[in-house]
């Protein structure tokens, strides 16, 4: 079984992100990117799956600007085995939008036959939460999503999803769309020796004209704004006057 | 000119830096503190690192190394000596190029087991009586049939007590030249635990906590001729031919740990606020800053031209011991000025500002002096002019 990971090249989580002066989005100039740390997860899990016999190939794809590449490298250094660039776009301020990517994601599940498809519960940059949901609506294949337990068996998948109430068993039937989250599992470093070998793994390049797909926007960003800051708190003078305050003041207690 | 990191520089950099952010500093305050590496968070880390492919990844592919070119094993050197040194030392470990000019039996013998992290390897050269003048070395070995017999002794041996063997530099005879005479050095192989060679705990170093060095002492110690490391007589032919680099290994160390100081520095000047401004904003402070990142990328650019002419074939003494030079005198200036600019606050070891300010001491002592680097600069200018 083939299993594709999508991955998406993002501001860097440890960077402070700044809004740029004119308030049309965060500034990316000079910044550093790297692999979607969810999609990092998905990765590692493909990978593993591979490792225990049960995938047999893993293949990377990124939409995006034509540096992805160098997400798709890092992928290819964990483990993957082949990369797909679609270049979308050559501004990097320009984010494609969840369904243009899930239309070109299902023209390459289309293309590719994969049994499962792995992505990242969201990207950190949007937030979206919406990509592999749509992708699976468009193929009409089942889907898990917050995944943080995958177990293959035969032609389905149990898995374990984190909702708000706790933990939910589902089995989803292959092929199919899983979304995962935090805790599936630590990803891999790159090792040395993988990274030398990832530049001889193929990576072919494509545009989204190749696949049929509009990846123009359909939305229109009004204003980016810094969160407001967070107001000072106030220091207590003892146990019982916290008590208190969270009593009267929060009413929390 | 292409000054850019190629795509796999940039991913050794990424992983080694992960690497060492996540798995060494957590570390680092305990072995500071207590200036001792446990054996079993040795045994934890090096598993870590040799599943991130790290361990020894200055060795050749074929023995089982990454087979990096030398720009990009100074990238990792570089990522690795941001930590301290003990934990990167002996946890990722880098056995000494050295091991790559012994025979087909040596290898087997001494330089697998230091790849699969079973030991460690250590050079003893120095003597109390030989520094900077290796030459005027007094250990010496006198042959015996097939043997040859050990007399001296070693200090200031790195690591030595963890080490499973040294590689011992001893006089062998003496020629005359027409400076005088010379003598003749020859690189043996001794095993701990060969009758005749101690090794005795050494002193206690303001640089480098957990860190150790030992005294190596060799009494009447009998080893066989197959433990020649190389040709009789051509110790330091060896040692040439094979060690050359070391001096840009250390030049990289420090570069790490100066763009560590430097972090900090330019992070609480951004952070700090007195008289009612952040203090990166009082010039005062903001030019010390320009001068240290300047200061760091001149270093910087320095060990990677050396790093290129070292693969190009067409490196110089010089080209090696400015970029030892001027990293190890760079590090001495950010890691000062970088506590400077956190008053008190940085001489407190919560930060690991002190101890990159104490570590940067030895770096202009060991692997020649600053004063040996300009010599050999020096005279690599004077001697095309017959002085």
């Amino acid at each position: 079984m083939k299993v594709l990971v999508p991955v998406k090249r993002v501001i860097d989580y440890n960077v402070k992100v700044r809004v740029k002066a004119d308030g049309s989005g965060v500034d990316l100039a000079n910044v550093k990117m790297s692999m979607n740390p969810f999609d990092e997860i998905a990765v590692e899990e493909a990978i593993r799956l591979k490792e225990k016999g049960l995938a047999t190939e893993v293949v990377v794809v990124s939409i995006g600007v034509k540096q992805a590449q160098e997400t798709l490298r890092n992928a290819l250094a964990m483990g993957a085995d082949r990369a797909i660039l679609i270049e979308a776009t050559a501004d990097v301020h320009q984010d494609i939008e969840p369904l243009a990517v899930a239309k070109l994601l299902a023209a390459v599940v289309k293309e590719e036959g994969p049994g499962l498809v792995l992505c990242g519960k969201q990207a950190i940059d949007n937030d979206l939460n919406a990509t592999g949901q749509m992708l699976a609506a468009l193929l009409g294949w089942a889907q898990g999503t917050f995944v943080s337990e995958v177990a293959l068996d035969g032609d389905a998948a149990k898995v374990t999803r984190e909702v708000d109430g706790g933990l939910q068993q589902i089995s989803v039937k292959l092929p199919a769309v899983l979304t995962v989250d935090l805790r599936l599992n630590e990803p891999r470093y790159a090792s040395l020796p993988n990274i030398m070998k990832a530049k001889a793994k193929p990576l072919a390049t494509k545009t989204p004209a190749d696949y049929g797909v509009d990846v123009s926007p359909r939305l229109t960003v009004i204003k980016t704004a810094e969160p407001a800051g967070r107001k000072a708190g106030v220091k207590v003078g003892s146990v019982d006057e916290l008590i208190a305050k969270l009593k009267d003041e929060a009413g929390v207690i | 000119m292409d000054f850019g990191l190629t795509e796999e520089q940039t991913m050794i950099v990424e992983t080694t830096r992960a690497f060492v952010e996540t798995e060494l500093y957590p570390h680092e305050l305990a072995v500071e503190r207590s200036g001792h590496l446990p054996l079993e968070l040795i045994r934890e880390l090096q598993q870590k690192a040799m599943a991130a492919g790290l361990y020894a990844a200055n060795m050749p592919v074929e023995v089982g190394g990454a087979g990096l070119d030398t720009l990009s094993w100074l990238l990792y050197e570089k990522e690795l000596g941001r930590a301290n040194y003990a934990l990167h030392w002996t946890c990722v470990a880098r056995p000494s190029n050295i091991l790559l000019a012994g025979n087909e039996e040596q290898r087997e013998r001494y330089l697998m087991p230091c790849i699969r992290g079973e030991t460690w390897d250590c050079l003893a050269m120095t003597e109390p009586g030989a520094g900077s003048d290796l030459r005027g070395m007094k250990a010496s070995a006198r042959p015996d049939g097939d043997d040859w017999i050990l007399n001296g002794t070693k200090h200031f041996i790195s690591h030595a007590d963890l080490a499973g063997f040294a590689i011992v530099f001893v006089a062998t005879g003496e020629e005359d030249t027409p400076r005088g005479p010379k003598k003749k050095i020859t690189a043996f192989f001794v095993d701990k635990g060969t009758p005749g060679f101690t090794v005795r705990d050494g002193y206690r170093n303001v640089s480098h906590r957990g860190y150790t060095n030992a005294v190596l002492e060799f009494d009447e110690c009998r080893v066989n001729k197959r433990q020649i490391l190389g040709e009789v007589h051509k110790g330091f032919e060896v040692a040439n031919s094979w060690l050359g680099a070391t001096r840009l290994q250390v030049a990289s160390t420090c570069l790490g740990r100066a763009e560590r100081a430097l972090g900090h520095a330019l992070s609480y000047a951004a952070e700090r606020r007195q008289f009612g401004q952040q203090i990166g904003k009082f010039q005062g402070i903001s030019f010390k800053l320009a001068d240290m990142a300047m200061e760091l990328k001149a270093a910087e650019l320095l060990t990677r031209e050396a790093a290129w002419k070292y693969d190009q074939g067409t490196v110089t003494e010089a080209d090696m011991s400015m970029a030892k030079l001027k990293a190890t005198e760079v590090l001495a200036m950010i890691a000062d000025e970088a506590i400077q600019i956190h008053g008190g606050m940085g001489l407190m070891d919560e930060l690991p500002l002190e101890r990159i300010w104490r570590d940067a001491r030895v770096e202009r002592i060991w692997e020649g002096t600053s004063e040996i680097q300009r010599h050999i600069i020096s005279r690599e200018l004077l001697r095309p002019l017959g002085a």
